[in-house]
């Protein structure tokens, strides 16, 4: 029995993309409707970036949209994690990477945020004594 | 031949066999391709755990210009426009290029593989040319906290790539030499979650650095 006909009946590796019955050209059109995605979200955050259409404050709201929709286009077409039951371990990975991810960044933001907040500028403490 | 006999890994520990054979355990421990895909995901996991801190430093420290630029505003958009198209392209034949190695079709392989890695050579080129002119124009790491973490951020990135390059010399070499044998196609398989992945620590790049950067 070979790889291929193994993966059929275990679970399945990140980055693996066999259906059974699936050819090639399927999965080419795969990768390109994938192609296609991450270009159009790209294109739609260039144009955010610049545009004076959507109101200011919210461009970052916007970008940061459109910048996870892309990861998910990666993630589904690229990586082919999925939410099959045979990516299980994979899924499971990932939410706790996010989880990290988002400690890290947003406990940062918000943690340092506060200090700069809290704390008294040099020139405002000058200005104490 | 049984699923169990031949993939079980030393220092892997197998999950508790359930009862059903719907891809947990019924046949045995999952096969080695499977483990190693699973063991590289959880690297790259931590891998972007690792960029998180960078994004992090940098989202805290980017307003720290200390009366100098920031490098999103130097930045030119067109450019940076460039670098992604060349990574987003590099990634779709990467793609093109699993798809012939499961055709086992040598020769398209290796011209997928060598686009591949010329599309990320043409990234690598241009982000060295934005470097060099950042510091020409005196906006180098050691000109504030800003530039310091974002020279952080996104030459950890850019060395990532590097790597990856490295990586698919050695993919194109050991396929020609070696033919598709089963602990080729495994490296190969983590090759090419290495490189879809870094792609998607660009995306985070391209929009939380630059394109917030130069509009906030």
């Amino acid at each position: 029995m070979n790889d291929d006909a193994l993966s059929a009946i275990g679970d399945i590796a990140p980055g693996h993309d066999y259906e059974a019955g699936q050819d090639i050209a399927a999965r080419a059109r795969s990768y390109l409707i994938g192609l296609g995605l991450a270009v159009v979200l790209t294109a739609a955050s260039f144009w955010a970036a610049q545009t004076h259409l959507i109101y200011a404050p919210g461009v970052s709201a916007a970008l940061v949209t459109l910048a996870i929709a892309q990861m998910g286009i990666h993630l589904v077409f690229f990586l082919h994690i999925t939410t099959a039951p045979d990516n299980t371990n994979n899924v499971l990975a990932l939410a706790f990477g996010v989880l990290f991810v988002g400690f890290v960044v947003l406990g940062s933001i918000w943690i340092m945020a506060h200090l700069n907040h809290m704390t008294m500028t040099m020139d405002q403490l000058m200005r104490m004594q | 031949m049984s699923a169990a006999a031949a993939t079980f890994t030393p220092g892997f520990v197998a999950p508790a066999v359930s009862r059903e054979a719907t891809g947990h355990g019924d046949a045995g421990p999952a096969p080695k391709r499977v483990v190693a895909g699973f063991g590289f995901w959880i690297f790259l996991l931590s891998d972007i755990v690792m960029f998180s801190a960078f994004f992090a430093s940098y989202a805290v420290l980017a307003g720290a210009v200390a009366g100098g630029p920031s490098a999103a505003a130097l930045s030119d958009p067109n450019v940076v426009a460039l670098e992604t198209a060349c990574l987003l392209l590099s990634s779709f034949c990467c793609g093109m290029a699993s798809l012939a190695v499961e055709a086992r079709k040598q020769a398209l392989t290796q011209l997928a593989l060598l686009a591949t890695g010329l599309l990320g050579f043409a990234f690598l080129l241009l982000e060295l040319r934005e470097f060099a002119g950042l510091v020409a124009q005196g906006a180098g790491p050691s000109r504030s906290a800003s530039l310091s973490s974002f020279f952080a951020l996104v030459g950890c990135h850019g060395a990532h790539v590097t790597v990856g390059l490295l990586w698919i010399g050695t993919m194109m070499a050991q396929f020609y030499a070696k033919g598709f044998r089963a602990d080729i196609l495994r490296r190969y398989l983590c090759f090419s979650l290495f490189w879809h992945a870094l792609d998607i620590v660009w995306v985070a790049i391209f929009s939380l650095v630059y394109l917030m950067g130069a509009h906030v």
